[in-house]
């Protein structure tokens, strides 16, 4: 089973997300990279740019596969990890460290508890992931 | 889709045992990857991977009438080949769209064994018994299982578990021999633009070969490689898959098939058709294109010439060896020109592309 951390929420689409004081990082999981295989791509939105909870993002290229990247929360891009254009197998390598994403600052509080704690995906993933 | 159970090679078991990823193919189960495309594309420019590919079809055609039925159903000359040498060829429609492109062995003066596409196994034979009357038609695939055995250490490998004389076997040859105990013909052919072997073996023993190579191979860095680096291997080569780059609505002319494609020898189903497109000129051409960025182009995206559609994608990826984006596309002839600038539109974006000179990667086959 793919590792899923206990300090992250996830999405049903496979994103995980880490409360940072007022803001949230965002990535992909273990599982998510697996799936995909060798990653090449990764097509982030700007800074500045208003994400919406449970709607894409960007988009995740592998050799095989392309697969949106959906928003946990709703806010605006505050950071995006600008190695990944250069350097997109850090999502295979380091899924939950070096291949973040993107870091939002939440609009409102109530989008974090609809996400899946990780027990709950956990759940999911035995039950198929989707 | 239909409920028809998928098929599996005699390496099925072995493919799970290895961890490899299975998916349905042409209507097969088969590994897409063990551990990672990339990483098994380069083992097979680097060293030597050994591919399952034993879901391809064989048919046996013998008899007086074999070579006349062959050259009716095929677009090369198939007078033109030697017994043990193989030539690569096409079954084209009336229209001279492509039923499907193949390989043809001449395993003796009137006795054939043609090599086709997984997925057109079904199409294929009622086509060839249908057309090709006279001669006496034997569906071998699945007593045939097919091992590819590619790269530069290719044939140190197979020399040691056959004969050493694989060595002087020459590009588009095949010999009969024993691998590992087992008795195989083996071809010096493939799909990767590397130098290799693809043995045709008893579907029963096939694994008992399979697993001697990847014993002996050790020293050589051998890994079992799944579909997905055949993929890019063979898309880095500008090799056109059946299905993606051509089909029934394709010419060869378009596809840059021409080669194989042989008039002066007489009738052949399609001939009329190729002739009038070739008259006339291709309207649309497969190129190679490179994308400026790393947006991977997919089969189906539109290619662009300043926002005016005037092609499309038929197969595309990241090329490990090449290290870009590139891409195979249909494009009006006028424009597939090495050094033309078009983009690629990708989720609704245009993507800089350039149409370049292929194979992309250099081939390292077997010279003469």
């Amino acid at each position: 089973m793919a590792n899923v951390p206990k300090d992250l929420r996830y999405t049903r689409e496979h994103e995980w997300a880490k409360l940072e004081g007022a803001s949230v990082r965002v990535g992909i999981t273990a599982y998510a990279q697996e799936q995909l295989g060798d990653v090449v791509f990764v097509e982030l939105p700007k800074v500045g740019v208003k994400v919406t909870a449970r709607q894409p993002f960007g988009v995740v290229e592998s050799v095989k596969a392309v697969s949106d990247l959906f928003a946990p929360v709703t806010g605006q891009v505050a950071e995006v990890n600008g190695d990944l254009p250069n350097a997109p197998e850090v999502v295979n390598q380091d899924p939950y460290g070096r291949g973040w994403m993107i870091v939002v600052t939440p609009s409102g509080a109530g989008d974090w508890d609809q996400l899946l704690t990780a027990e709950q995906y956990e759940q999911f993933l035995a039950a198929g992931g989707h | 889709m239909t409920d028809t159970p998928l098929r599996r090679t005699p390496l099925y078991d072995a493919h799970v045992r290895a961890g490899a990823r299975m998916v349905p193919f042409g209507g097969w189960e088969m590994p897409v990857q063990y551990t990672g495309i990339v990483e098994e594309h380069r083992i097979v420019r680097g060293a030597v991977g050994c591919f399952d590919v034993s879901h391809m079809g064989e048919f046996e055609v013998e008899g007086p009438a074999a070579l006349a039925a062959l050259q009716r159903l095929t677009t090369n000359d198939v007078a033109a080949l030697d017994v043990g040498q193989v030539q690569y060829s096409l079954l084209c429609t009336p229209a001279g769209g492509i039923v499907d492109d193949l390989t043809v062995y001449r395993l003796a003066a009137d006795r054939f064994m043609v090599t086709v596409n997984a997925s057109n196994i079904a199409k294929d034979w009622s086509w060839v018994t249908g057309h090709g009357g006279g001669a006496r038609w034997r569906n071998v695939s699945l007593e045939t299982g097919l091992v590819a055995v590619q790269g530069p250490r290719a044939e140190a490998l197979v020399g040691r578990l056959a004969d050493p004389d694989v060595a002087a076997l020459g590009y588009y040859r095949f010999a009969r021999s024993v691998v590992a105990g087992v008795p195989a013909l083996i071809s010096r052919t493939g799909y990767t633009g590397e130098d290799g072997f693809e043995l045709y073996l008893p579907w029963g023993e096939t694994e008992r070969a399979w697993t001697a190579l990847l014993d002996a191979g050790r020293g050589d860095g051998v890994a079992p490689i799944g579909l997905g680096a055949r993929d890019t291997l063979r898309l880095e080569m500008k090799y056109a898959l059946y299905g993606n780059d051509i089909d029934e609505t394709t010419s060869p002319l378009e596809a840059g098939l021409g080669w194989v494609v042989k008039p002066a020898k007489g009738e052949f189903i399609g001939r009329d058709a190729i002739e009038k497109v070739r008259a006339a000129g291709p309207r649309r051409k497969l190129v190679g294109l490179t994308m400026a960025g790393r947006a991977v182009a997919r089969h189906g995206y539109r290619v662009l010439k300043d926002g005016r559609a005037v092609g499309v994608v038929t197969s595309g990826s990241y090329g490990p060896s090449v290290d870009r984006c590139i891409a195979m596309a249909y494009v009006e002839a006028g424009l597939a020109v090495v050094g033309t600038a078009l983009d690629v539109e990708v989720r609704g974006q245009a993507k800089a592309a350039e149409v370049v000179r292929t194979p992309f990667h250099p081939p390292a086959v077997k010279k003469g």
